[in-house]
């Protein structure tokens, strides 16, 4: 059974990729809830499999084997072009190397998260960009921008959507810790003003222990959560 | 409609991030297109100007040649043949229906001379009917009349370039010409008639054809039948022109006591029929003309792919990135394959504009008549969309296929 209040259910989730004529099993059978405003991290080293958790979680890739229920429908054998409704509409991505097309400004990125989700309203973008603290940068381009402001003209690609789940992987990896600071105060308002629920896929434990709860992955498995 | 403006948006995007390289995949398009347009418009224009030379002489009528003649198994040229007959022409005016002039002439060469002023000259004999069959029109003056006619009047209507050489300061009407032995009073000029495929009016003097049996330019049959070189016929209407050729023939191979109608020895030539060989040969040069220009639309074609190609491999972290966001497989695909037509289709404006403005001078120097035609231009166009429809879709599909984590992780 579904709880009502669930944003995300996994049961028994596997995922395996070929690598020549083995088998390589990345996730061993992941069991897993998150209800609706939760504010996770998920950590482990590297090859655990954390971000490939994510990448189902996000719609990105299907599973192997198991159920994936987002909210209370379940997602896993969906069609390509369904799962991209649902990224479109409900997921927020941020991903540790930003991500950002190099060639239009800030403001284009952002209204680039607008055109898989219902259209471009530009009035909304600039507000987002304000919301990061850009309002002075909506015609830089990205390699004109500092790592940490890209990663905040992500975040407001990300918002201007209002999408239910925020998924962000490694967002402060390559940040310094000031901008990453920043990133994540950007972050936790969201959460503590929108009740977003939120996954964190992170080394840090700082930036983890600013979360509710933190699952530790490792080998495809999850072999402990600390609820804080 | 926010869709429709996200997605040229991101098309031009993509085509403005690589000006050159947008402009050069064009150019194969934008050659491709003008060279269509300009060799249509010339074989269009070649066919033009050539049947109007011979639809000068109107659809309706038809000639008849005679045939070769045979000395011991020995073929003269077709026309050498003396089987022809002004009784020939009297007998297909008075039996063949739907015909409305019959114009027998034969010609001979004289060396025309009024005071001071000479040269050689063709003296065609006819009857009056050949203003009508002929199309001759009058610049001064009265073509032969059947009065002329039946009075041996020795009257000569001369042709353009006749009247400027032998008059140079005066008006030709009322002045004599000496043709041989005798004197032609000159009773009519006609109009400058350009080249046509029964040649030019323009350096002949025309004569009552009973006047030109007494200059001598004139042998008889065995029969003491006349003979003459072309019997020109008019029908009442291009439609009787099968009907008039087969009741010519029949009456011509009954007449000249011929059974086997492969050995007549007269030949028709309507001008209908010219005129539907003549389309179907510059309809098939043209097509030939097309088929080189559409080739190198082809070649463009492969440009636009190859480009495409390259564009896709560069840009699958953008459509990566795209995915994540949501685009689904159809925005990915809409997105290339629109930009692939959006190149060929602007190359293809382009080249409109080029290959007619080409045309246009092709045209104004001379060397080639030119018809542009709007069909052209609707195919160029068309063909060149297609192109972008057809090369573009596989590195669209391509696009399109990638899976959003393989593809974010692309550097």
């Amino acid at each position: 059974m579904i709880a009502p209040n669930n944003m995300i259910t996994l049961e028994n989730i596997t995922k395996s990729y070929k690598m020549g004529k083995r088998d390589l099993v990345v996730l061993k059978g992941i069991n897993l809830q998150v209800k609706k405003g939760e504010l996770v991290a998920i950590m482990g080293a590297s090859g655990s499999g954390k971000t490939t958790m994510l990448n189902i979680v996000g719609c990105l890739d299907r599973p192997s084997t198991g159920k994936y229920y987002f909210e209370d429908k379940e997602v896993s054998r969906l069609k390509s072009s369904e799962l991209a409704a649902i990224r479109g509409k409900s997921i927020g991505f941020i991903f540790q190397t930003f991500n950002l097309l190099s060639r239009i400004t800030a403001l284009a990125n952002v209204e680039l998260g607008m055109t898989y989700a219902g259209g471009v309203n530009r009035k909304a973008a600039i507000e987002a960009l304000g919301k990061v603290g850009l309002d002075k940068r909506l015609h830089h381009r990205p390699l004109e921008l500092s790592g940490g402001e890209q990663q905040r003209v992500a975040i407001a690609r990300a918002i201007v959507k209002d999408p239910a789940l925020f998924l962000c992987d490694e967002p402060t990896g390559q940040l310094d810790s000031s901008s990453g600071e920043e990133v994540m105060s950007i972050l936790l308002s969201l959460h503590a003003e929108r009740g977003t629920t939120l996954i964190i896929v992170t080394h840090d434990a700082t930036v983890a222990h600013r979360c509710q709860r933190i699952i530790h992955i490792k080998d495809g498995q999850i072999i402990a959560e600390e609820n804080l | 409609m926010k869709k429709l403006v996200g997605l040229l948006g991101a098309v031009w995007g993509g085509i403005s991030t690589h000006k050159l390289r947008s402009l050069l995949t064009m150019l194969g398009i934008v050659i491709g297109v003008t060279a269509v347009i300009i060799l249509l418009a010339v074989g269009k224009g070649t066919t033009e100007s050539v049947v109007s030379r011979i639809s000068s002489l109107g659809a309706n009528t038809l000639f008849i040649s005679p045939g070769f003649t045979q000395t011991s198994g020995v073929r003269t040229a077709f026309g050498s043949a003396n089987t022809l007959t002004l009784e020939d022409a009297n007998a297909i005016a008075a039996n063949v229906a739907n015909v409305q002039a019959v114009a027998p002439s034969s010609t001979t060469t004289v060396q025309a001379i009024a005071g001071n002023q000479n040269m050689r000259a063709t003296v065609t004999g006819v009857t009056p009917d050949y203003a009508t069959v002929y199309g001759v029109k009058m610049a001064e003056g009265d073509f032969i009349t059947a009065d002329d006619y039946n009075s041996n009047a020795r009257i000569a209507v001369i042709g353009a370039t006749v009247a400027t050489t032998l008059f140079p300061d005066s008006d030709p009407l009322g002045q004599q010409i000496r043709a041989g032995n005798y004197i032609l009073n000159v009773t009519g000029v006609m109009q400058s008639s350009g080249q046509s495929i029964a040649g030019s009016t323009d350096n002949s003097i025309i004569t009552p054809f009973t006047t030109l049996q007494l200059l001598g330019g004139q042998s008889l049959t065995k029969n003491g039948d006349h003979v003459v070189r072309t019997i020109g016929i008019m029908e009442t209407d291009v439609k009787y022109a099968t009907q008039v050729t087969n009741d010519i023939t029949a009456l011509l191979l009954d007449r000249h006591a011929i059974t086997d109608p492969t050995k007549a020895d007269f030949q028709i030539t309507s001008v209908e029929a010219l005129l539907a060989s003549v389309n179907s040969i510059t309809g098939q040069l043209t097509l030939l003309l097309g088929a080189i220009a559409a080739i190198s639309l082809l070649v463009g074609g492969i440009g636009v792919m190859n480009i495409m190609l390259v564009s896709v491999l560069e840009r699958t972290r953008e459509i990566g990135i795209r995915k994540a966001l949501g685009a689904k497989e159809s925005d990915i695909w809409s997105q290339f394959l629109v930009e692939a037509i959006f190149l060929t289709f602007s190359g293809g404006i382009i080249g409109v504009i080029f290959g007619v403005g080409g045309a246009l001078i092709i045209n104004r120097t001379g060397l080639f008549t030119t018809v542009i035609t709007s069909s052209s231009i609707i195919l160029a166009v068309s063909v060149s969309v297609g192109i972008g429809l057809f090369f573009g879709f596989y590195p669209a599909w391509n696009a399109s296929r990638l899976e959003p984590i393989k593809a974010l992780r692309t550097e």
